[in-house]
């Protein structure tokens, strides 16, 4: 008897949180306004540049901006602030300076087992969750790092739980010409706008967005 | 002073290393007018013997700041498959060799070298055919790589996001 009513709330909530996803996927109103919190995700290397240009072309409306990386990465941290820093200095508008560094675990290392990653990626989400329940954010940008998913996952949960609706924009990597990442395999279907750099992309994922090459 | 430089960003990619600075190939490059060469060789175990003669400079380094300045002093740059090498040295209008590292499982790298190849913006080979397509290859038929437009992506957003000015 018990076990009937365990399965029946089971079934509910899943119900219920499939129907919050799919409503919080479907709906993208645009509220018009004047300024926007970003989360922004820099993996290792070549994304953190990737991101840092796409960042640069944005004005001042886009403040605060919280850059979220992985705990191991340095020389992404380097990259941020050197690029905050001449921003401020160009634009010396003081709203601009607003910017923040948060780390987390990566979910996974270069090459690692994908078994352990299943681990590696639930203890990111564990601590992202919290993270980007504090900062709620009103959009998320990323670039395809394994380190945007619990990301993109915690930003989605908040639609979900009814706490907001963050915009989800994801910009595959230049590198990336005939086939997605597996990162942006996952968020196609989880983002708001998923934006790719070369046609033939746009050609086998018609709901991507292309705007030529942008870095 | 004609230079080129050899470039793996934060990889390792020993076999280039090892490939560029074999007597025969360094034979290669001085006989092309080369007299300088430059190996930047990240988190490599292969590290060649720097060395300087009346004819002919070998350097060689691990990790700079920025590769600004190599990348601005040379003529001819060799690079691993890295997005950022190769856009970073295309942005300065320098003719680039891509050298694809076959040891690499999956290698997604080889998709952008390729791409860039096929519009007319750099060479591509490997190791084993770097040699041959030193002497082989027509620099000046290299086209101008033009530039990214960020601002595309930033009208784009602003416009979906509701952004008033």
């Amino acid at each position: 008897m018990v076990w009937v009513l365990i399965l029946a709330v089971a079934g509910a909530t899943a119900v219920v949180f499939i129907l919050r996803l799919w409503i919080v996927l479907r709906f993208q109103n645009v509220t018009p306004r004047e300024s926007l919190g970003l989360l922004i995700v820099a993996g290792s290397g070549g994304h953190t540049t990737e991101i840092l240009r796409l960042v640069g072309s944005l004005s001042g409306a886009y403040s605060p901006r919280h850059y979220v990386i992985a705990d191991s990465d340095e020389m992404s941290a380097n990259k941020i602030n050197s690029f905050e820093f001449t921003r401020a200095d160009r634009d010396s508008s003081p709203e601009y300076i607003k910017y923040y560094i948060h780390r987390i675990p990566r979910s996974r290392e270069v090459q690692q087992p994908w078994l352990s990653t299943v681990f590696t990626t639930l203890r990111s989400m564990w601590l992202s969750f919290p993270l980007v329940q504090r900062i709620k954010p009103d959009l998320v940008l990323c670039n395809g790092p394994g380190t945007c998913i619990p990301i993109c996952v915690s930003a989605l949960l908040l639609g979900i739980l009814g706490i907001k609706k963050v915009i989800i924009v994801y910009v595959e990597s230049i590198c990336r010409v005939e086939t997605l990442s597996l990162s942006g395999k996952i968020l196609l279907h989880l983002s708001d706008y998923f934006i790719v750099q070369w046609p033939a992309l746009k050609e086998k994922y018609p709901k991507s967005v292309y705007l030529g090459r942008i870095v | 002073m004609k230079s080129a430089f050899v470039t793996v960003g934060t990889t390792s990619f020993d076999d280039l290393i090892l490939c560029v600075s074999a007597r025969e190939n360094l034979q290669i490059f001085r006989s092309l007018g080369y007299n300088r060469l430059v190996l930047q060789i990240g988190r490599g175990k292969v590290v060649p013997e720097p060395f300087s003669t009346e004819s002919f400079t070998l350097d060689v380094y691990r990790y700079k700041e920025s590769l600004k300045e190599d990348l601005q002093q040379a003529d001819l740059v060799i690079s691993h498959a890295g997005a950022g090498s190769c856009l970073e040295t295309l942005e300065k209008g320098k003719p680039l060799v891509v050298v694809v590292n076959e040891k690499l499982m999956n290698n997604h790298q080889l998709e952008l070298a390729k791409q860039l190849y096929k519009e007319g913006y750099l060479f591509y080979c490997t190791c084993s055919t770097l040699p041959g397509l030193l002497q082989s290859m027509d620099l000046p038929t290299l086209k101008c790589y033009p530039p990214g437009q960020p601002e595309k992506f930033s009208a784009f957003l602003d416009k979906v996001v509701g952004l008033q000015k």
